[in-house]
């Protein structure tokens, strides 16, 4: 029998991990476009850093930063009367973390491929940088934020380094579907992760064939 | 017109700036004239200046000194700290490309230009009088992908004019147009300038098309003004090679 508790797990944590990569991934993104400040290739390099850092060094860092000690961790802990490390807010800010880098890819290149004159165009007819980027901008990028949302949610689906770093691995509190399989399979119970392995396959190649069919569209128009 | 009824000087564009490149060349724009009401050609070669011209008049880029102000409305001082938002400055800017938004549809793209604080049915039937006016009332319910390229020419300038703009200006709107369409545009855009009795601003480096368009012209070379003055005065007729499509316009 396959406990699929683990997976509801893994998906709540990606809602809401998909809510706050894009939120601050398009931020980031937006920002990234419209600046030329010095420290542009600086920050673009520390947020793309998730992708290829060691998931052991990230959540090393997520452990100094908002750990029980921090001065984040104090004051969420004073706020919510629960600490962010090892319950599901940690899980949360984990899987964030790793997708972060996909949104602001996908965002920077959706904002980039957006025709200049148009955002002018709307200046000068009276937009202000609000309006013209809520009526012309977001709505012309559409397509490949789309994709970068799904890429997102796709890749906090299936989070495993950090999130054992920093949620550790607490059965109906922060073992989500990747951890679970891994431990299953540690048991030799590899019965009991097929569900869920069959469940992430089948999603991560949806996403990613959808992602191709949304961006193929766009560079064609 | 409203505006028909304020006199000459309350209406032109007063323009002296100078911009200091951001990326390489000691290359320094610092350029002074007056655009009044009608059609004033800013005229030279490419890369002289022209399109940071426009740009700085609009407020896409900021100058590093200088004033700008239409008539009493200053939008641009350096030495007083002023600085007029793109959006506040109520210019119509007719870009190469149009410019239409391909998401919206052509009622859409004119409604766009239009005040916020006017009333929705308001701002409809302003847009659909102005598609009326420009021909293409029966393209209102459709978007600019499946235009024409005389349409879409047509759905840009009722979207340029509907919200009676101070200022108009032209980015060679012309170099991607054939005769026909070149015609066409250059009798609406006469007509609109010659009712409304605001300044155009037309950047270009095709003498015929100077010629057949200008009231005025400014000739600008490598960021500096080399000479303004009449038409007549600064493009000799003699010099010419018209082209047909134009001909029609500098004999009339």
């Amino acid at each position: 029998m396959s406990d699929w508790q683990p997976l509801y797990l893994s998906f709540e944590v990606a809602f809401f991990a998909t809510i706050l990569a894009t939120t601050l991934g398009v931020l980031i993104g937006l920002w990234l476009t419209s600046t030329r400040a010095p420290g542009r290739d600086l920050i673009d390099a520390i947020t793309s850093a998730p992708m290829v850092m060691p998931p052991t060094v990230l959540g090393y860092y997520l452990l100094v930063a908002l750990g029980r000690n921090s001065a984040v961790g104090r004051a969420w802990e004073a706020i919510f009367g629960s600490s962010i490390v090892f319950t599901r807010t940690g899980a949360v800010v984990a899987a964030t973390l790793g997708s972060l880098p996909l949104v602001i890819k996908s965002a920077r290149a959706a904002l980039e491929g957006v025709d200049p004159t148009l955002l002018k165009a709307a200046r000068t007819l009276g937009a202000g940088p609000a309006r013209t980027f809520l009526t012309v901008h977001l709505p012309l990028a559409a397509r490949g934020l789309v994709a970068g949302v799904m890429l997102a949610f796709a890749r906090s689906l299936g989070d495993f380094g950090v999130t054992l770093m920093v949620a550790g691995d607490i059965p109906g509190e922060t073992q989500t579907a990747a951890l679970a399989i891994y431990d299953a399979i540690q048991e030799h119970r590899e019965h009991a992760a097929a569900g869920m392995i069959a469940v992430l396959t089948g999603i991560t190649i949806l996403a990613l064939y959808t992602v191709n069919k949304l961006t193929a569209v766009r560079r064609e128009e | 017109m409203k505006s028909s009824a304020a006199p000459e000087a309350e209406r032109t564009l007063e323009v002296d700036v100078r911009v200091e490149r951001a990326h390489g060349h000691d290359f320094l724009l610092d350029v002074k004239f007056a655009a009044p009401p009608g059609v004033t050609i800013l005229y030279g070669p490419s890369g002289s200046g022209k399109s940071t011209t426009l740009a700085a008049i609009c407020g896409l880029i900021t100058p590093k000194a200088g004033r700008i102000a239409l008539g009493g409305e200053v939008w641009f001082d350096a030495a007083r700290g002023i600085r007029c938002p793109v959006e506040k400055r109520g210019i119509a800017f007719v870009f190469q490309s149009l410019a239409l938004f391909p998401h919206m549809t052509a009622l859409g793209n004119v409604e766009y230009g239009l005040p916020r604080k006017m009333a929705r049915a308001e701002r409809r039937a302003r847009a659909e009088e102005m598609l009326a006016r420009m021909k293409v009332a029966h393209l209102a319910s459709r978007r600019p992908g499946t235009f024409s390229g005389g349409e879409a020419q047509r759905v840009a300038l009722a979207r340029a004019f509907a919200p009676s703009p101070r200022l108009v200006l032209l980015d060679e709107p012309f170099s991607a147009m054939d005769r026909e369409l070149r015609r066409d545009f250059i009798a609406d855009v006469r007509g609109y300038i010659d009712e409304a009795r605001v300044p155009l601003l037309h950047v270009t480096h095709h003498r015929n098309e100077a010629r057949a368009l200008a009231d005025r012209v400014v000739l600008i070379e490598a960021g500096r003004i080399k000479a303004q003055g009449g038409v007549d005065e600064m493009l000799p007729a003699s010099m010419d090679k018209l082209d047909d499509s134009l001909r029609i316009y500098v004999e009339e």
